[in-house]
């Protein structure tokens, strides 16, 4: 197996996760997509784990995954607040600091 | 070796073709089952990686938890379900525009740089008590810092999410 055919494919999970939270008008569907790009992180500091044969990426991989949780917890905490003070999600509505 | 590559082959085009489609369906319930389908496929990616513990975490906190967590936003906001053009905004083809010129720049850099290179498959292999005894040991204290910052990501969300 090359090297580059996880590192292609960690990029690719990226890049759509990019058009994900760049697109989407759903705060919830911005969040899943910021999912995505932790996960394509994930797979590069597996994938060079194994290539340089330390455990460290695995750890970092985990930490990731927990520091994501975090994240999504807070996150969505933050859309159900929008939501009970706007009843919007759409976070076009959001423009309370456009001059 | 051949075999490893089939299996890179379907999962990865499972995981592609699923994050596609949860850009850009128009059902957010669609969205968030084809999230599980990326992430089960990563799953699968890091057991073919040797790393188990990786892939059992991966199943356990984000299809587990994080996917019921989603689940909850959906249905508690209301969001309208299977609304055509309402979930992609106008600025979408910026979007693509920003979002290709970054994979592609991504992957230029890779191509130029790693070009052939093999991935390492006689290395040392690390079960989950070599995982374990690295987290306790040289990151003991980043995961001391993490349970810590979990703990208050939970009380933070439960204060935000309060009804008073």
């Amino acid at each position: 197996m090359l090297l580059n055919q996880f590192l292609i494919l960690g990029a690719l999970l990226f890049a759509v996760g990019v058009y994900g939270v760049l697109a989407r008008r759903n705060g919830v569907m911005v969040l899943m997509s910021i999912e995505l790009m932790l996960n394509a992180v994930n797979i590069n500091l597996v994938v060079f784990g194994v290539q340089h044969g330390v455990v460290s990426g695995q750890v970092f991989a985990l930490f990731v995954i927990a520091v994501a949780a975090a994240e999504v917890g807070v996150g969505l905490a933050i859309v159900l607040l929008l939501y009970r003070n706007r009843t919007s999600i759409d976070v076009e509505d959001f423009d309370l600091m456009r001059g | 070796m051949v075999a490893q590559n089939i299996f890179f082959g379907i999962i990865a085009a499972i995981v592609v073709v699923s994050a596609l489609r949860m850009v850009t369906t128009r059902n957010i319930v669609h969205a968030a089952l084809y999230l599980v389908a990326v992430l089960g496929g990563l799953g699968a990616l890091y057991i073919l990686l040797t790393a188990e513990f990786v892939a059992t975490t991966q199943v356990l906190v984000y299809i587990g938890a994080v996917m019921v967590l989603f689940l909850f936003g959906i249905m508690l906001t209301k969001a309208p379900l299977g609304n055509a053009m309402e979930m992609t905004g106008a600025q979408w083809p910026i979007a693509v525009v920003v979002s290709v010129l970054l994979g592609g720049v991504t992957v230029c850099s890779l191509v130029a740089h790693f070009g052939s290179d093999r991935l390492v498959t006689d290395g040392p292999i690390f079960r989950t008590a070599d995982v374990s005894d690295e987290v306790f040991s040289t990151y003991i204290i980043p995961f001391e810092a993490i349970s810590v910052l979990l703990l208050a990501a939970l009380i933070g969300a439960i204060v935000l999410a309060r009804k008073d």
